[in-house]
């Protein structure tokens, strides 16, 4: 709360606000007590080890999940008053790609939030989702059954969905997980342009090798919210380790990141 | 038999046209939306509410000492509701897998019905025979207000089906978003539930409790062999739905006392089969004959490549024997007698009387296999760091996959290297035939 408010007083639009949330199966807690502001037009990242209830923090942002307890609050306002300024990418492989249908009802599906139930797709809707498959590289697989896609083409086409949904806050459940370098590439590129166009995207992240490249906001949790701001003042070696706990693995990781940004933990030290 | 067989075709008594319409109509119904309740895995679920509503027919006949369908369907539709009502507390209060859930509310639902149909049958009532037809099904017992309860029910659930088109596909496809983007999952699977109780309860007398899951499962898993839209599956289900529905009444017209239930199920499990068998692109054959001819494809490649580096041990050898071409490298010698004989054929090479010469066409290929084996050979070494001695096996493989465009990408990046890893040239020049 007190931070919020100071970055408010700053003049930086929220575009997310997460107040207590905590969120459990059957008694036992998966994410505890989370809170947190995110401003708007940020490239950002949620790491932690498996397990951590970093996708379970999306689905609950988008009530997919009930909460316990705790609020959600988008640009200010409940969630059910923005909904269509808010898209949600699951993670790939929640679906069965085999489900007969081509690549452009799929993105289609990004309109039904603004058609209505009972309409049919309009030319405007037909537009967007065409642009939208523009955008990832994929229109002229619009005709593509979707069973013949690759990983990277399948997460390609989460992606124009949620582009045709043409919302404000973007969350997204690791969409770079198992794809192609290209891809990556790609994707990286579309998320670079989504916050060019003044739009906030919060991304589930799991390689902690390109989380300082790729993101200028980041938030570290493991079940509860272990440090939240901006990459440089946040992505440290210390915040590393109280994120990822005492596992072996992980902690070299973290020492083959520590040299290799270095230029994050110089900027740590350096005097406030 | 021709004359019965016609009379039903031409549909020329009045009951004939109520159990042929009752039936297709059932068909059609269940096919269509079979589709959504396979594609939302939820294809059990018709089992199990189809063997619930045995206790509310029973029920319904002993308070009210008729077999009116009105009354009896209204049965049907309370015990089916309640067994969906029960199968979501017990799956909410538990830890027990959906399986275990519907296996549960199917058995003590049924087994109840099955006791109250005995209770029924020693009791002597004077209506009650007939009863145990709700079993197996007994098209040729329906009459004409049956046909039209039903085809107000099934038509019914039709026109939902259709008005909830999308949100049905998206919350069969990926409930996730679904709700995220504002549609209420759960309340969609609760009118798919409520139209497969509807369905259901039309289907008892003409197909009966035990086999009705048969329609609402086998008419769409056979349409998902034939194509690969949603619309196009929904009417295809619903056709072989119709036609196994239209069988099975005709079965039950032609021997009386066929329970019409079987007949359904065995016209349904044969569209299903010649489906899987022989649909284009999913089916059995289609897959084996594509199999096939990847396979032919690979051992035509290694032949040809074979000759190729015989040829490149002694240029100004021309003509290559079975004998040579074993002692470069093993094949089975029976394959590799028919490969050639295809060969030959497809005209690659040409059988001289000792042995076998490149026509132009096998030169070409020869060279663009031996090429891209090279080629890939050269990646793995310079790109991936693959020890020289250990680039040979992969690219046995991939020499196979290679598209022209990744063939043109690998040149561009290699920047058109003459020879591989192990020092052979690489050949680039297609028209450098020494065939005659």
């Amino acid at each position: 709360m007190i931070v919020s408010d100071a970055r408010r007083s700053e003049g930086q639009t929220i575009a997310l606000e997460v107040h207590d949330l905590t969120v459990a199966y059957r008694d036992k807690p998966v994410i505890w007590g989370v809170d947190f502001a995110l401003p708007e037009r940020q490239l950002a990242a949620i790491v932690g080890p498996n397990g951590a209830g970093k996708s379970t923090l999306l689905k609950t942002i988008m009530g997919l999940i009930t909460a316990a307890s705790g609020q959600v609050r988008v640009y200010d306002q409940p969630l059910e008053a923005v909904r269509k300024e808010v898209a949600y990418v699951p993670q790939r492989e929640s679906v069965d790609w085999d489900f007969p249908t081509n690549v452009l009802d799929v993105v289609m599906m990004g309109r039904y939030g603004q058609m209505g139930l009972f309409s049919r797709p309009g030319k405007a809707d037909r537009e967007a989702a065409m642009s939208a498959l523009e955008k990832v590289g994929m229109a002229e697989f619009a005709k593509r059954q979707i069973s013949q896609l690759s990983g990277g083409q399948q997460q390609r086409i989460f992606l124009a969905r949620a582009l045709a949904q043409e919302a404000r806050l973007y969350l997204m459940d690791e969409p770079f997980a198992g794809v192609d370098a290209a891809t990556e590439a790609a994707i990286l590129e579309l998320l670079q342009s989504l916050r060019a166009e003044g739009r906030t995207v919060l991304v589930v992240h799991h390689d902690l090798q390109t989380v300082a490249d790729y993101f200028d906001y980041v938030l570290m949790i493991n079940m509860r919210l272990i440090a939240d701001g901006r990459m440089e003042e946040t992505f440290t070696t210390e915040n590393l380790q109280k994120t990822y706990g005492g596992r072996l693995n992980l902690l070299s990781e973290v020492a083959h990141l520590a040299t290799r940004h270095s230029h994050i933990l110089q900027a740590e030290k350096k005097p406030e | 038999m021709m004359n019965e067989l016609l009379d039903f075709i031409l549909l020329r008594e009045a009951n004939t046209r109520y159990v042929v319409a009752g039936t297709v109509l059932l068909g059609l119904t269940a096919g269509m939306l079979g589709s959504f309740t396979v594609l939302r895995r939820r294809a059990l679920l018709g089992d199990a509410i189809a063997h619930a509503v045995l206790p509310g027919v029973c029920l319904a006949f002993m308070f009210t000492g008729t077999k009116d369908p009105f009354i009896l369907l209204v049965g049907a539709l309370i015990s089916g509701g309640l067994a969906t009502f029960f199968m979501d507390v017990v799956q909410r209060n538990t830890k027990l897998p959906p399986d275990v859930v519907l296996a549960l509310v199917l058995s003590v639902f049924f087994g109840i019905g099955i006791f109250l149909l005995t209770m029924i049958q020693q009791s002597g009532m004077a209506a009650q025979t007939g009863l145990d037809k709700f079993l197996f099904g007994q098209a040729a017992s329906m009459m004409g207000r049956d046909v039209v309860l039903f085809g107000l029910i099934g038509g019914s659930v039709l026109f939902i089906l259709f008005i909830f088109f999308n949100p049905l596909k998206l919350i069969s496809f990926d409930p996730a978003f679904a709700s995220s983007v504002g549609f209420h999952v759960f309340r969609y699977d609760a009118l798919l539930t409520a139209l497969l109780v509807a369905a259901i309860t039309v289907g008892i007398q003409a197909v009966g409790v035990v086999l009705m899951a048969a329609l609402l499962v086998t008419p769409a898993v056979a349409a998902r062999y034939w194509t690969e839209d949603l619309r196009v599956m929904m009417w295809l289900a619903g056709a072989f739905g119709a036609l196994s529905g239209w069988l099975g009444a005709f079965a039950s017209y032609y021997i009386p006392g066929l329970p019409t239930g079987p007949c359904v199920v065995v016209a349904t499990t044969f569209i299903f089969a010649t489906s899987m068998f022989f649909a284009p692109e999913r089916g059995v054959m289609a897959r084996w004959l594509r199999h096939r001819q990847t396979g032919r494809r690979i051992m035509r490649e290694n032949v040809l490549k074979t000759l190729y580096q015989l040829h490149e041990e002694v240029p100004e050898k021309q003509l290559f024997t079975l004998h040579d071409i074993s002692e470069k490298r093993f094949f089975v010698p029976q394959e590799l007698a028919l490969c050639l004989r295809r060969l030959v054929k497809e005209g690659y090479v040409r059988q001289a009387e000792r042995g076998y010469l490149f026509q132009q066409k096998g030169w070409e290929e020869a060279i663009r296999i031996t090429r891209l084996h090279r080629l890939w050979e050269v990646y793995l070494a310079e790109h991936l760091a693959f020890p020289d001695d250990h680039v040979h096996a992969d690219a046995e493989a991939m020499e196979h996959m290679i598209t022209p465009e990744l063939e043109e990408k690998l040149r561009q990046t290699l920047n058109h290297p003459l020879h591989d890893p192990h020092a052979s040239p690489i050949p680039y020049n297609n028209s450098a035939s020494t065939s005659t």
